[in-house]
């Protein structure tokens, strides 16, 4: 997704003599082509987030528009208070481009996982979070948000295949993409969970049971009207992410659902609040957190029947 | 030689200057009026002579890092007539205009919302930045508390702009040798300060930070090449005997009597 987002951003960036691309010591060779465009806008500012932000933040309100990108939580975490105060307080121009959702480095360890970013990243003003579930679809983000005006934070992993979805193509930025349509449950998804979901909606609808499946895309602002739509239609909503089960999506569509009065069933899918002691690539650590089609599968047919 | 008699409008400005901020603390009961007295000469040299203050994007850029000193800040922009009566009245009230800490805004002449420290220089370097790049001529000055160099964040601007260049960026040390809880050299000690920034790439240059002529001699003297920083060697509380040097007034506001004693003082 890395690669295909800052390829969707190329051009632009040619184009563009307001646009600033700077890191954080991270990102080989992923810059080396963007970087050839123009070198005077490229900065590798050091092995320094906070820096980073700062600079950026003072770029940004000299009239830049400046992408900053890191590995999540070195990005989002390390440089928080500088985010909250130099880029959302200010209402800077500047875009977090943050690699490693969830488990994307697996055998790294947890200081490289990405699973807090989201609750820090939801609770600061003027933040626009947007979420790719593929390749193509952090294309169209990259060229969303050139235009966009404000902060962002663009949360990329590792995309494991495609979304047989046209609507992934599109720039339709604040609205959640329906990619299955059910009535028995419905699976509200971001990133690569997207793609789980509709596996999951697969294996239902070959034992006779329909899912719908929504891919949020921007977690904020938040899809309220889909979301509630959704709702009035399903006994049932499961919220799929690679995050911590606190302050991501599930808590979103929680939030939303109680204030609103759904009566159905509702399960979030995501990690727990707990590290075991375990280590493995990212797909045993999806596995032993229960974040496989099949795993879900289990647990919604059970609630089915 | 003293050199303060050579400009003696700069010195009424600064005596003016102190008597809206003891003013705006005593009627609010804000802390920070030592923090706001150590940097008056700085600010009114800045806003009466050094900055190219406009409305362009070629305007010279100031950044208050130390933003808890305000006060400050907001009493030089009314005495340059950016602010008004009513936003000096508006300071730390219920309904009011400015914050103990600066909010950006550009009609204010404010640049950057600061509060919490170690954020400033990495935004000035951003903005010094941005000029270079763009070929801009204007210079951007920060001013930075000699406690706030505790923060790691600001040596990691400081080793960016060294190493980058930026030599139309200065940062400007408040060294009044007090922080929050005591004296710096007891609580995390800077020295040797100069040859700190000078390791990192910079060109620093020392003065007496209540002196006019120095201060201006320093921004003559500023290096071409290098990003500078001029360390001013500051009393806290400069200005009213007994808030001199004197930790208490790091958060106490004066009461009535103390409020009339300090008056009389800056009114000389």
């Amino acid at each position: 997704m890395r690669n295909a987002f800052f390829e969707g951003l190329e051009d632009i960036y040619a184009e563009r003599e307001d646009i600033f691309i700077l890191t954080g010591d991270l990102g080989f060779k992923l810059f080396d082509q963007i970087k050839s465009r123009d070198p005077r806008r490229f900065y590798d500012i050091g092995v320094a987030e906070s820096n980073m932000i700062g600079i950026a933040a003072g770029l940004a309100l000299t009239g830049k528009t400046v992408y900053c990108y890191s590995i999540i939580p070195f990005l989002t975490m390390r440089a928080y208070e500088q985010i909250r105060m130099d880029i959302a307080y200010h209402n800077a121009n500047v875009r977090l481009v943050g690699y490693g959702a969830g488990f994307t480095y697996g055998l790294e360890g947890y200081s490289h996982f990405g699973l807090e970013d989201l609750a820090l990243m939801k609770a600061l003003p003027n933040m626009t979070i947007m979420i790719p579930a593929d390749a193509d679809e952090a294309k169209v983000m990259a060229k969303t948000s050139a235009e966009h005006v404000g902060p962002m934070y663009i949360r990329l992993e590792r995309a494991r295949s495609s979304i047989p979805s046209e609507n992934n193509r599109i720039d339709n930025m604040g609205k959640a993409l329906p990619l299955r349509t059910g009535h028995d449950v419905a699976l509200i998804a971001i990133g690569n969970m997207v793609q789980i979901g509709c596996q999951v909606a697969d294996m239902l609808s070959a034992g006779g049971k329909s899912a719908s499946v929504y891919n949020v895309r921007t977690i904020k602002p938040f899809d309220k009207d889909t979301v509630l739509k959704v709702a009035a239609d399903h006994p049932y909503i499961c919220t799929f992410e690679e995050h911590s089960v606190s302050g991501g999506l599930g808590s979103s569509v929680a939030e939303l659902l109680l204030e609103n009065g759904y009566r159905g069933r509702f399960k979030r899918f995501g990690i727990p609040e707990k590290m075991d002691d375990i280590v493995g690539t990212a797909e045993y650590l999806r596995n032993h957190y229960g974040l496989t089609a099949e795993r879900i599968y289990d647990m919604i047919i059970k609630d089915l029947e | 030689m003293p050199t303060q008699s050579l400009v003696p409008d700069y010195v009424a400005t600064a005596q003016k200057v102190r008597r809206t901020i003891l003013e705006m603390i005593y009627k609010t009961r804000s802390p920070h009026i030592g923090s706001s007295f150590s940097i008056v000469e700085i600010l009114v040299a800045l806003y009466f002579k050094v900055l190219n203050i406009s409305d362009d994007a070629d305007r010279d850029r100031f950044i208050l890092s130390k933003g808890h000193a305000c006060p400050a800040l907001y009493a030089t922009l009314y005495e340059k007539n950016f602010l008004t009566r009513g936003d000096i009245e508006g300071f730390a009230v219920d309904h009011g205009i400015l914050e103990q800490h600066p909010k950006s805004d550009l009609k204010k002449k404010i640049e950057v919302s600061t509060g919490s420290l170690g954020h400033g220089l990495s935004i000035g370097a951003g903005m010094s930045l941005a000029a270079k790049v763009a070929r801009k001529p204007f210079r951007v000055f920060v001013l930075l508390s000699d406690g706030e160099l505790n923060e790691g964040s600001v040596w990691e601007a400081v080793l960016f702009a060294g190493h980058h260049a930026l030599n139309n960026l200065t940062a400007l040390v408040d060294f009044n040798k007090m922080q929050a809880l005591g004296f710096t050299r007891n609580i995390l000690n800077l020295e040797p300060l100069g040859e700190k920034w000078r390791s990192f790439g910079w060109h620093p240059q020392e003065v007496d930070g209540h002196d006019f002529g120095q201060i201006f001699r320093a921004v003559h003297n500023l290096s071409s090449d290098r990003p500078n920083v001029i360390i001013l060697h500051t009393t806290k509380g400069k200005g009213v005997s007994f808030m001199e040097n004197n930790l208490l007034w790091h958060y106490r506001a004066p009461d009535d009597h103390e409020f009339l004693l300090a008056k009389t003082e800056l009114s000389k």
